[in-house]
């Protein structure tokens, strides 16, 4: 069996801190020091390369800059897409360092071995990167008392850091860093394993409020992304893909495009059978964007669509009505299940399902691609994987990835659609192939329709309550979806066999059964759960309600006592009631939860553990007795360890509101003849101003539990509590997902 | 080609394009100017907006022959982001990925032109044009009235 539902990142990429010597110190010219990560397996733990080699081999990429000039600077190693880290991961450093932050200079890096993991995703920039940040912090803070102390002829517990200087407080006397910087470069390294961490009480500096580095640039309309990079004379393309995914190119109007205005070239290009990467297609390259959209528009092509072509949304729910009639395969048993529903049990049973979701990232997918005079490319993408872009790339092109430089800019949004590197590959192969400098845009149409979507599903529930109120019984049998697979389940299409409630209800039975689909799938924020804890938070209420229970008193004695109780599988950190429900009677006490409302408003509730953090929200809303629906306020509370940027943090919570209010009230992706039937944002909508809350409130409980990113967990528990807060408004009971679909008037 | 003269962030400019080329695409691909984004072609996400003639226009929906006017972009709103809107940006950290924060300024922009002290709704109105995908709304909203109360010299 094989199951992903997790981001890759997660399992390829855990902190060890067991290795010595990750950093390296040098003196910079023109005086001054830096401090440079090396060794990439030390602190990350990848497959270290043989330490005499690489320490033979060091060059500095100087995380840490200090000049004499009282200029630090510091390395943003990790793409930025919105989550925040290009302020949050060098605040870790700054906080450590002892530096002014409003006085740091923030320098995004490239693609460097060096510098450690360089992906965003799976909400592990800050779980992966907190304490090597902290510890390269440390030690450069070492080094600059070290060399002050020296100076001074006084010992080192004498002299304090304070804002960008060491203080000796008994004689009054002040270094600044800029002016301790060449003298401590110039000092043996400190052992990184054993330098003295500040104790987070005494942080000022992490879990402040700290404005986003690039707001100043952002308000002034600065090039920050990938689709603002530009090469002097360089070409302007777009790439064209079959409908129906897989689907080859059979002949196109490529004469009669290549003679319209602007356009320079136009060519098919074979591609490979990877849904991920190099699609078969045709290339069109013109002297501007607008040229290569009209002529992309005037293209005519006949494509071998492949026997896909008669797939369709209607299809696939049929083959998944036809699967849940029979067996599943059982992939997880507790209890005995049978007995548990023939005792003296209310039982409840229910289908849910969801669509496939796309990204739609504001700004699409794009690249730009030049050679280089050694045969390789220099490319400039929004990413989060700039080192799978660099191999696509290289693999594209035929040539060593040390030929690929790979600059990854600013994300004009990801949500993990920029988990793929597919425009990375179509942007390289268009470049090898006219030997010039070209950006490639893609169109919003064909965003939208070659997005890798989040999986679609159905899941068909049975549930049982005692005499006491508990939850003894759970059977679920799920359909997903494989691509073009019965045998194995899509991208992020899979969930694990117990996941919650599995192992905290006794008689439990989890089936799988498989459709085959054309659709390519992956991650979307919170994969997996951004819809199970609709599915799960959904049908608990259900149960709540029909054993005539407060849906939040059912929820905390389904949690139970106090424990931590086993992940699913053996690399999973374990589910702390006592965390879950300290964020669940936090978010109920704030939100008002038990107090009345008039008919027709409605409060809903629902928690959700994923990506490490633990998330419960409460959603109140009113519906019209037309059915209109309005959110007047959410209220969040979470426990994700200690906060790193508070501003930051609470963005991306309301973010995730947003998002999820926007997802599963409004969208959907559907297929027609094979083909995706949504094509930009007046069919695919995203939520509006004038359909957001009044108030979304977020309330963090600061425990001291390793920290974790927060731009996925606060998502899943959105859709359930919005969809229990209409069920509690109008008793319009919402499983099947966008909830536009369900006629909410009520009498 | 035809040339068209366009008054850009009071500059004026000659441009050798299509007819039909929308202004959105002379402004990023021939004069540099990159603030101004593509989000949709369509006129539906607003991250295209710019002022003409102090008005909110979707530039991906102005062709450059109907261009003959003042146009105002990102860049040209204040040349250092002294803006009331922009410090106001600033101020609340309203951007996450911050492609379509450009055109939600403009837009606001226009409206604060119009209606120093808009309401919630008004803001609404004025805004439900401009997605956000990373979903920043309430910073949004937050953000206007803080900029219409400065620029208002704090009279409510």
């Amino acid at each position: 069996m094989k199951t992903e539902t997790t981001t890759p990142l997660q399992s390829r990429f855990k902190p060890d801190l067991n290795r010595r010597d990750f950093l390296r110190i040098s003196a910079l010219v023109g005086g001054g020091l830096a401090i440079g990560f090396y060794l990439p397996g030390s602190v990350f733990g990848e497959v270290a390369p043989a330490l005499e080699n690489t320490a033979k081999n060091f060059t500095p990429n100087a995380f840490i800059r200090i000049t004499p000039d009282n200029i630090v600077t510091i390395v943003a190693k990790n793409p930025e897409m919105g989550q925040g880290v290009k302020t949050s991961l060098p605040m870790i450093v700054a906080e450590e360092l002892g530096a002014d932050f409003s006085k740091v200079r923030i320098e995004q890096g490239t693609l460097d071995s060096q510098l450690g993991p360089q992906s965003a995703g799976g909400s592990m920039s800050t779980p992966m990167n907190y304490e090597p940040l902290r510890r390269a912090g440390a030690v450069a803070r070492t080094l600059l008392v070290q060399a002050a102390a020296t100076t001074w002829g006084v010992p080192v517990g004498e002299c304090e850091v304070e804002q960008g200087s060491v203080i000796h407080r008994p004689s009054g006397r002040l270094l600044t860093f800029g002016e301790l910087a060449s003298k401590a470069a110039a000092l043996p390294l400190p052992d990184e394993k054993t330098v003295e961490l500040k104790n987070p009480k005494n942080f000022r500096l992490l879990g402040s409020r700290v404005g986003g580095i690039d707001n100043p640039d952002i308000v002034t309309g600065k090039p920050l992304f990938g689709l603002d990079q530009k090469i002097a004379g360089m070409d302007y393309a777009v790439y064209v893909k079959c409908p129906v995914f897989g689907g080859k190119v059979a002949r196109a109007n490529l004469d009669e495009i290549k003679k319209m205005p602007g356009v320079r070239d136009a060519f098919v290009i074979e591609g490979t059978a990877d849904y991920f990467g190099l699609m078969p297609g045709i290339a069109i390259v013109a002297d501007s964007t607008w040229s290569a959209f009209k002529a992309r528009r005037a293209l005519k092509v006949e494509w071998h669509e492949g026997t896909a072509a008669s797939d369709s949304s209607a299809s696939y729910e049929q083959a998944a009505t036809e699967l849940a009639a029979k067996p599943g395969e059982v992939l997880h048993n507790d209890g005995d299940l049978a007995a548990a529903f023939a005792g003296p049990v209310k039982v409840v049973a229910a289908r849910y399902t969801y669509p496939y979701l796309y990204h739609a990232t504001l700004e699409p997918m794009n690249a730009t691609a030049r050679p280089t005079d050694d045969g390789g490319l220099e490319i400039f993408a929004p990413t989060q994987m700039p080192g799978d872009a660099q191999e696509i790339a290289a693999k594209t092109v035929g040539v060593p990835k040390e030929k690929i430089k790979i600059h990854f800019t600013r994300s004009g949004g990801a949500f993990g659609r920029r988990l793929s590197n597919d425009y990375v590959a179509e942007v390289a192969a268009i470049a090898a192939k006219t030997g010039r400098a070209v950006k490639l845009t893609t169109m919003r149409e064909d965003d939208t329709q070659h997005g890798h979507y989040r999986s679609t599903g159905w899941h068909h529930l049975k549930g049982a309550v005692n005499a006491r109120g508990e939850l003894v019984a759970w059977h679920n049998h799920f359909v997903t979806v494989g691509l073009n697979s019965t045998d194995k389940v899509g991208r992020a299409a899979d969930m694990r066999p117990t996941e919650f409630p599995g192992r905290f209800v006794p008689n439990y039975r989890f089936e799988r059964s498989i459709i085959s689909t054309n659709v390519p799938t992956s991650w979307l924020r919170a994969p997996g759960s951004n819809a199970l804890a609709f599915v799960f938070q959904s049908f608990l209420d259900e149960l709540a309600h029909a054993s005539a229970q407060d849906p939040l008193m059912f929820r905390l004695n389904l949690l139970g006592p106090d424990r931590k109780v086993p992940g699913p599988n053996k690399r999973d950190r374990p589910y702390d009631t006592e965390r879950m429900k300290g964020v669940l009677k936090l978010a109920a006490e704030k939100s008002d939860w038990g107090a009345s409302l008039p008919r027709g408003s409605g409060r809903g509730i629902a928690f959700h553990f994923s990506h490490l953090g633990y998330v419960a929200e409460v959603a109140e809303v009113s519906v019209s007795r037309d059915g209109q629906l309005k959110v007047h306020r959410v209220t969040v509370a979470a426990d994700v360890g200690p906060i790193m940027n508070l501003s930051g943090a609470e963005n991306q919570v309301q973010g995730s509101v947003i998002d999820g209010l926007s997802s599963a009230w409004l969208q959907e992706i559907t297929l027609e003849k094979g083909r995706v039937a949504q094509s930009n944002f007046n069919d695919y909508p995203l939520l509006r101003i004038n359909d957001a809350p009044t108030k979304i409130e977020v309330h963090f409980i600061r425990s001291d539990n390793p920290p974790t990113g927060l731009g996925e967990p606060a998502l899943p528990p959105l859709p359930p509590a919005l969809c229990n807060a209409i069920f509690a408004a109008t008793g319009h009971r919402i499983r099947e997902l966008p909830l536009s679909k369900t006629n909410l008037s009520w009498t | 080609m035809p040339h068209y003269t366009l008054k850009v962030n009071g500059q004026s400019h000659v441009v050798d394009v299509p007819a039909d080329t929308p202004l959105l695409w002379v402004l990023r691909d021939n004069l540099d100017l990159l603030g101004t984004k593509y989000g949709c072609g369509l006129g539906l996400c607003g991250a295209c907006t710019i002022q003409f003639n102090g008005v909110a226009v979707r530039s991906c929906q102005l062709p450059v022959a109907n261009a003959t006017g003042e146009i105002t972009t990102i860049e040209g709103l204040t040349p250092d982001g002294s803006h009331p809107l922009q410090k106001s940006w600033c101020d609340h950290d309203v951007a996450q990925c911050g492609y379509c924060q450009a055109g939600q300024i403009m837009s606001a922009a226009a409206l604060l032109k119009n209606n120093p002290s808009p309401s919630d709704d008004d803001i609404d109105g004025a805004m439900a044009g401009n997605i956000c995908r990373c979903g920043t709304y309430l910073r949004i909203r937050a953000a206007i009235k803080d900029a219409a109360h400065a620029s208002t010299g704090g009279a409510k």
